[in-house]
């Protein structure tokens, strides 16, 4: 049986304009064999969880880079929650402190990435943990 | 004695080469050796004298045995009244020149109490939304003497007016207002990715900028036109020195089809460059860059003015090379780094500190990074001989050989229109996206290495001390603009705005009725909802 191919959103939330990683995230991915759709860049949560329902992903990657992570991946989860798609797998990438790494998982955050993780870590990372929603 | 052809056939070749990829870290291959056959240049046409055309050598006769480069260490965080405490901490410290970075909700032109700069208020620089700012931000820093450089594009408008009002208020007239602001939106689209409205009209506000400092603060530098972020953004050294010089030349395009006269505007045009770890790479790069302007602007402008020719510049050390894995590696990078840009002759310096891919820097690692810079001025003797890298066969190849594959790129954005055109179709976007494709590739296969990183690591926990902001900063800060909001004269506010937005829709100046704006109180917000208003909101494309 033909597996059905991930739908991955790369999202870039925040009003900064640092998308290399992002970029290189998004293309890595669809390299990697998974469908990828990019937002480009100063995305608000809204629009995130918004795109995400609208293109019935199966998870979101958020690249923060501008310290703002503490408030942007919970409410990212949040609006996805209320929008019936918790089940959606958010994960991310940027400079975060490893104690805000900790406290973003105890709040659903599946995975962060942080500088250094190559392009390979995070697709083998998509394969393995990302499940297909229903 | 054989050539250099023989020389490599037949007793090179004997040798046998480390298995590694001989290429520069844009991946531009390099020979094994360089020798006259390789440097046919002509000396007066290619290099000339430091300070005569085309100033390959140097835009200034003593270079730096007249005057060293200014040590200006960018620096912004939290309230206007914080970075002004680091601001006189550096000035201190023996700097002689201000660098301010602004957080992203005033970069991105939202005021601090707006929806979409919640959890960002003063977090990557100084919140500025209305003047009051900027008089907290310059207390007691003499604004006549010390020269301040703004890094800020599409709000440049905004915060430029701001700075000359506060100038005015404070006893300084704008003739002897002397500084810069980044003001570089062909750049944002490209690279650092912060825009309001649509390419032609961001263009047309930069030009209204420069047009007004021509004429009202003739010592302002209205536009650094600027490689750094677009070598950041993942670009080759090529790439930003093409993209660079074809963004100023489409701001000089543009100011002179207005009918100004080239040399009233080009000698306050400046630069900022990049200066990442390829050595040799980098010191051609400036080299290159300055023979290119020159001749474009006497060639294709016909200007007469010799400082209209001279591409004088800041440079910064590539954040981008920075690591977070053994972070103390970072202090060897910067030296080297800003090194090559002291033998490239830069005029203006930021180095690095160790820290920074963790947070903002503190006080103790902004301090190793100045002393870096006052190390290379005072220790190690290259700032006695100008140019000393002049005349080695490597690096004349080498800077000609970039001077020529920038040239083709810069052909190929002409035959498109110019760098306006070439940005609406994405053309830079898509060509520095690849490059940084390209190099994540050769990291993760390791034909590049990365010390501490793809090579060289250790487990390690980062023991770096790191600067927190004060949570409870952007609450004072969001009721302080609250309350400044109720308290101001709002008729004359809004008849002040509606000139504004008159001027957007007439082609009138902008920067008279901006500056008549924030004499009532304007927030870089307001005026940045005018442009929205008018112009249209610009929607990143999202090209991958």
């Amino acid at each position: 049986m033909a597996e059905k191919r991930l739908r991955i959103l790369v999202a870039k939330p925040g009003l900064d304009g640092h998308d290399r990683g992002a970029k290189i995230i998004a293309r890595a991915l669809r390299d990697g064999g998974f469908e990828v759709i990019y937002t480009g860049l100063h995305q608000t949560p809204e629009m995130i969880a918004e795109a995400a329902v609208q293109e019935d992903v199966d998870a979101v990657g958020l690249s923060i880079l501008s310290g703002a992570h503490m408030t942007l991946f919970p409410e990212v989860i949040r609006l996805l929650t209320e929008r019936g798609a918790g089940d959606v797998s958010v994960f991310g990438g940027g400079i975060i402190p490893d104690e805000d790494s900790n406290k973003l998982k105890t709040l659903g955050v599946k995975q962060v990435f942080t500088p250094g993780a190559s392009t390979e870590d995070i697709v083998k990372w998509v394969r393995e943990n990302v499940q297909p929603r229903d | 004695m054989s050539t250099k052809q023989e020389w490599l056939e037949k007793v090179y070749k004997r040798s046998d080469e480390r298995p590694v990829r001989f290429s520069t870290l844009s991946d531009m291959e390099v020979e094994p050796l360089y020798t006259p056959e390789d440097v046919k240049d002509d000396y007066n046409a290619s290099l000339g004298q430091p300070g005569e055309y085309p100033y390959t050598r140097g835009v200034y006769e003593s270079m730096y045995r007249g005057r060293l480069w200014t040590m200006r260490q960018f620096a912004g965080f939290g309230l206007a009244e914080d970075t002004n405490e680091r601001f006189r901490f550096l000035l201190a410290q023996g700097q002689d020149g201000l660098s301010t970075a602004f957080d992203m909700p005033t970069l991105m032109g939202y005021d601090a109490d707006h929806e979409r700069s919640m959890g960002e208020v003063g977090r990557e620089g100084v919140n500025v939304t209305s003047i009051h700012d900027v008089a907290r931000l310059f207390d007691q820093i003499p604004m006549g003497k010390v020269s301040t450089s703004m890094t800020v594009n599409c709000s440049a408008s905004a915060l430029l007016a701001m700075y000359l009002v506060q100038a005015e208020r404070t006893g300084v007239p704008w003739s002897q207002v002397s500084g810069t602001i980044q003001n570089d939106m062909l750049k944002e689209f490209t690279a650092q990715k912060e825009w309001i409205c649509p390419p032609a009209p961001s263009l047309r506000i930069v030009t209204d900028m420069v047009e007004f400092c021509a004429k009202k603060a003739p010592r302002f530098h209205p536009v650094s036109i600027s490689g750094y972020h677009i070598r950041e953004a993942g670009s080759t050294a090529v790439q930003e020195l093409a993209f660079t010089i074809a963004d100023g030349l489409c701001y000089v395009q543009d100011a002179v089809s207005r009918g100004i006269d080239v040399d009233d505007f080009a000698p306050r045009l400046s630069f900022f460059w990049d200066l990442h770890s390829d050595f040799l790479e980098e010191v051609a790069k400036l080299r290159a860059g300055r023979r290119m302007w020159a001749r474009f602007m006497k060639e294709r402008f016909g200007a007469k003015n010799p400082r209209s020719m001279m591409l004088r510049t800041h440079a910064q050390t590539a954040g981008v090379s920075l690591t977070a894995q053994q972070p103390m590696n970072n202090i060897v990078r910067v030296a080297i780094q800003a090194l090559a840009g002291v033998l490239g002759g830069v005029q203006s310096l930021h180095t690095n500190s160790m820290d920074e891919t963790l947070a903002l820097p503190t006080e103790q690692s902004v301090m190793v990074a100045l002393r870096t810079q006052q190390i290379i001025a005072e220790e190690t003797g290259v700032t006695n001989t100008i140019d000393p890298l002049g005349g080695s066969y490597a690096v004349e190849a080498l800077t000609d050989r970039m001077e020529r594959e920038a040239m083709d790129y810069i052909n190929k954005i002409d035959e498109m229109g110019g760098m306006l055109k070439a940005i609406e179709v994405g053309y830079p976007q898509r060509e520095i996206a690849e490059a940084a494709f390209l190099y994540q590739r050769q990291l993760e296969q390791g034909v590049k290495t990365v010390v501490g990183v793809n090579k060289y690591s250790i487990p390690e926990e980062i023991p770096i001390e790191v600067l927190k902001i004060d949570p409870l900063m952007e609450e004072r800060q969001i009721q302080r603009v609250r309350k400044m909001k109720r308290e101001r004269n709002s008729t004359a506010l809004k008849e002040a705005l509606k000139r504004v937005a008159e001027a957007c829709r007439s082609g009138e100046n902008l920067m008279g009725p901006i500056c008549d704006a924030v004499r009532q109180d304007a927030t870089v917000g307001e005026i940045s909802d005018i442009y929205r208003a008018e112009f249209g909101v610009y929607k990143d494309p999202g090209w991958i």
